[in-house]
This record gives C-alpha cells, structure tokens and sequence, in this order.
C-alpha cells in the first residue's frame, strides 16, 4: 500500500478497536438483562403450565394458589389491576394534561421554572410513603363521604397512584407541547385564535407523539405499581369491576409470595412468574402501542 | 382615507404615524410614516436588520407573543381610523382583519381541509356546506384546488414546499383579510414555486391590500406597486417601485438598488 505521508501507529488501531469493542458492551447490557428477564419468567413459568392449563388459567374466576383447594384463575388479579389502574389514569390523564397545557402555554416562564420541578418532586416520594398515605389519609378520608368504603380498597389506592404518575404525565406532555416550534403558534394566532384555541387545536396535535408516550409511560408505571396497592388495595384477589371493594393486584400477589415462605419448587411459588409474565404481556403491549402510535403520528414540521 | 394625487384619488388603507418600537432596550423602528395604498402591493425592502419584518409583525399584533416589545405612535387603520397598536385594541380584533402568511410555510398538523378552514371555524362558524364552499373558493383563489380537491382530507404534510405555502395562502384568504401581509414568502421556495406565489400575489391585489417583505430586489421590481426602502430602523424613501428601481431620491437608496451594500 502506498504511504500517505501519516501513518497510524498500531496502538492507535488497538486502542480504537477496544473503544468501540467497550462501546458494544454497554448497549449490550440492557438488552441482555431484558432478554434474561424474558428468558427466567418463561422457563419458570413452564412447569407452572404443565400442571395448570393456559385456557383455566385464563378464564377461571377464582385464584386461591395458597389454599388447600386451589384454583389458577388470572382473572380476578388482572382485573384489580385494570381497576386500579383506570382509577389512576382517570385522575392523572386530565389534570397532567390541563397543567401541561397551562406550563406549557400560559405560565410566565418564572412560574414556571419553579412549578416543574416541584411537580417533578412528587415522581421522588417513594412509593410506601405514598401507600401509606393511601391507607392512612386517604381512605379515611373518603369513608367520610362514603361511610360504607372498606379500609382496604381500590379507590383510594388508585388515586394516590394517579397523583403518583401526574408529574410524568404533565412533565413529558410540556417537554412535547414546549418542543412545538413557535412559528406554528405563530401561525395560529395570525388566524385569529385566542390562547385556548392555539393549544387545543394546533399545540396539542402537534405535540400528539410526545404527549401518546407521556401517557404510555404512565399507563406503564401505573400497572407494574407495586407498594400502594399491596399496602392500600388489601391482598384478597376479587373477581369485580367495583373500585370501592377491596382486592389484590397482579404486583401484590407477587409481592405477598416472594416474602411468605413458600418451597421455591411449589406450585404456588411458580405461579407468580405466571402472573409476571402476564404483567410482561400487559406492558409489553403497550410499549409497542406506543411505539406504533408514535410513528404514526410523528410530525414533520 | 382618500387624498387627491393629480387626476386619480388614491384610497388609503394604513397609515403609520410616527411609529417606534421596542425590543426591551433595543429601539427597533424609528419614526416610521407610510402610508399603505388600498388593493395595491406594498413592498418593503432593504438589508437584513433594518427592521421590514419587525414593521410588517406591527400591523397584526405579532409582537405581543413575546414579553419586553413595546409600540408607540399609531398605525390607523381605514376607515374606521382606529389605531390598532393601542394596547386598548384586542390584537385578536385586529388579526380577524390582518392576515399574515409566513416566511416558511407553518401548516397545521391537520388535514387541508382544516387547514383552510381553521380560520372560519375559529370565527365560529361550523355548517359543513359554508365550510366546503369557503374551502373550495379558498384553494380555488391560491390556485391549488386542482392539485388538491382529490386528497381535501389527506394530512397536509404531505405537500410539497411550495403547494404549503399556497395552502398558507389559502388559509389566509378564507377568513376575507382586509390586508394581507406576506413575510418574506418565497425565501423557502425554489423558482417555479416562487413564480406561482408572485402571480398570486399579482392577481390577489384586485381584492386584498398586500404587504410584503422580500430580500429580492426583482421580486419587489415584479410584484409591488409602491416600494418602502428601509435602512437601521428608519424609512429612508418611499414611492412608486419604477420610481424607487429607476430614480430613487436618496443616495442611500441608489446604493442599496444597486448592490454596492446589504
């Protein structure tokens, strides 16, 4: 090969190589973790499924794994999750988007850059405190207005869950509403629009992809929610859509097992992985939702 | 208003008297007086920072978007005579009357339908059949219905540069703007588009006052009926275009015509 006047030394060569090789196992690492994660809720979920099958474990009604008689019934877990979670989400969607709106398009900018990261704040308090407060506060609260409302129930975790996810709503909503560029507001407003008129019918559609993963994430983090429904919700699977009962979610099952002291190679034992691979599907879904919808609605400005 | 000039009377549809204005400290117009020929083409001219775009945003009230601007003087508008600056006139009044189409074309993330008839509905108005009529008259007069009237309901992001900015016209000229104000329009497109949107702008002028903005001097040359030539925030001359392109009064005009600076 003919010499271009500069030559790389070897240890150049090598050392880059080592950079890059470095590099690669960085970005590895994430998904290997996933795809061991995959991996041990499957294989520990197969023996579970040879003694129970799929089709009962997906349409009985009763899930009784600790008792003498036992049923493997998903339903009743699945269903204290999609309760509680569609309590959290119909407190968290609408205030986490109207206080987006108002950050994100009315507030002066000192305001706002002293409300956000209080806001953001409320996504720090650890989840037990928030469970207790659930159960301490909140019910106690409510069952003034509702004196029939057990200690456990589903209400009252699934709000504080939703005053949880708010800041994760309202924050990514804003960060998408603010990443709007101003000559479409611009736009607007040269057509006669007042304020509300410019964010509804212009900032909010522009922003429709951010503000889709905003409310993905918070769909996310309110079904894996563990720590206020095991504390505030009660640890008793109950097959209802009624959230002033009390009931276990498909977290609080897995949490009451993996501390009792069931043997690792019981029955019992393994249907939690069951349930977590359950759990996997659910977000799962909802990540590739919000995959997809964030494609669709990518906008070009 | 209406002043005598030899034969003709001219209609006068905007005045500016003594008009200043503020960014924060910086005093970004200088005691502007022009007035603006009714159903004519205005243009305003001259190097980039001399203050055209900041004078042609005070006629819709653009500049109260942002904190720190600050107007003073008047700019009339005719006939009612009312000075649309005051900080007692609601901009969005104003706006309803003054439409703008931008330098880049800003469609909305929506079909082109309600694209152009974002405005109307913003005016309150939602019967379907005065919507399509409007829609169609609309696109009719931007000279895109032909290009458009078979995907009305596709997302308008999927036109190409210089179809936006006639969709941008179109939706301007739905909401019947008394004067429309144009912001360097052409500046994103490349030279078919642009003579398209300058024939527009030709045949808009029967039924609209327009204003423009541009940074070409032939495009001033070919469109405009007046000429304003602009220079660090003061309005140095104004007069017919043939006049300002072939004997301008100022020296500095002559200079800024013919290359030697800007």
């Amino acid at each position: 090969m003919k010499s271009l006047g500069y030559k790389r030394s070897t240890t150049q060569y090598i050392r880059e190589w080592c950079i890059e090789l470095f590099l690669l196992a960085s970005a590895s690492a994430a998904i290997f973790v996933t795809l061991a994660i995959v991996f041990i809720l499957i294989s520990e979920s197969i023996p579970f499924f040879k003694e129970v099958s799929i089709l009962i474990f997906l349409s009985d009604t009763q899930w009784t794994p600790l008792f003498a008689n036992p049923r493997y019934g998903i339903l009743p877990l699945l269903m204290g999750t999609l309760v509680t979670t569609g309590v959290a989400l119909s407190l968290a969607i609408p205030v986490g988007t109207i206080s987006a709106i108002y950050l994100s398009e009315y507030a002066p900018a000192r305001l706002r850059e002293t409300v956000k990261p209080i806001l953001e704040l409320l996504a720090a308090v650890p989840t037990v405190v928030y469970g207790y407060f659930a159960l301490l506060f909140v019910t106690p609260l409510l069952q003034k207005f509702f004196p029939s409302l057990p200690g456990f129930n589903m209400l009252s975790a699934g709000l504080v869950m939703g005053v949880m996810i708010i800041p994760y709503i309202s924050s990514l909503s804003e960060d998408a509403m603010r990443a709007v560029p101003m000559h479409m507001r611009e736009g607007a407003y040269a057509m006669g629009s007042t304020k509300f008129q410019t964010a509804i019918n212009v900032v909010m559609p522009g922003a429709l992809s951010g503000i889709t993963a905003a409310y993905i994430l918070g769909i996310s983090r309110a079904i894996g929610e563990t720590m206020v429904v095991a504390i505030a919700a009660g640890m008793q699977p109950n097959f209802t859509i009624n959230p002033a009962e009390s009931a276990a979610t498909i977290t609080a099952f897995i949490v009451q097992v993996s501390l009792g002291d069931l043997p690792h190679d019981s029955i019992g034992y393994q249907s939690i992985f069951a349930a977590g691979s359950v759990l996997l599907v659910i977000t799962f879904s909802f990540n590739i939702l919000g995959f997809l919808v964030k494609k669709k609605f990518r906008q070009r400005y | 208003m209406v002043i005598q000039n030899g034969k003709t009377d001219i209609k006068i549809k905007a005045e500016s008297k003594n008009l200043n204005f503020y960014y924060g400290t910086h005093h970004a117009l200088k005691d502007i007086n022009l007035k603006i020929i009714d159903k004519s083409v205005t243009a305003l001219i001259g190097p980039s920072g001399c203050g055209k775009t900041t004078f042609l945003r005070c006629f819709n009230r653009m500049h109260d978007l942002y904190v720190g601007n600050k107007y003073d003087g008047s700019l009339l508008l005719y006939p009612e005579n009312i000075n649309i600056i005051s900080s007692s006139i609601d901009p969005i009044e104003v706006r309803m009357r003054i439409g703008m189409v931008f330098q880049k074309p800003n469609p909305f993330p929506k079909s082109i339908f309600e694209n152009v008839a974002y405005g109307l509905r913003v005016r309150g108005v939602n019967r379907r059949s005065q919507l399509e009529d409007k829609v169609e008259e609309s696109l009719r007069k931007a000279a895109l219905w032909d290009e458009v009237k078979d995907r009305l309901h596709g997302l308008a992001f999927n036109l190409s540069g210089g179809q936006l900015q006639r969709l941008c016209i179109a939706r301007a000229l739905a909401n019947d703007p008394e004067i429309l104000l144009f912001d360097e329009p052409t500046s994103a497109l490349d030279p078919i588009a642009t003579a398209k949107v300058e024939e527009l702008v030709t045949e808009l002028k029967n039924t609209v006052t327009i204003i423009i903005v541009t940074h070409n001097m032939q495009q001033a040359g070919r469109v405009s009926d007046h000429t304003a030539f602009m220079y660090m925030g003061e309005l140095i001359e104004f007069d017919r275009t043939e006049k300002i392109f072939t004997t301008p009064g100022k020296k500095l005009t002559e200079e800024y015509i013919t290359g030697r600076f800007g």
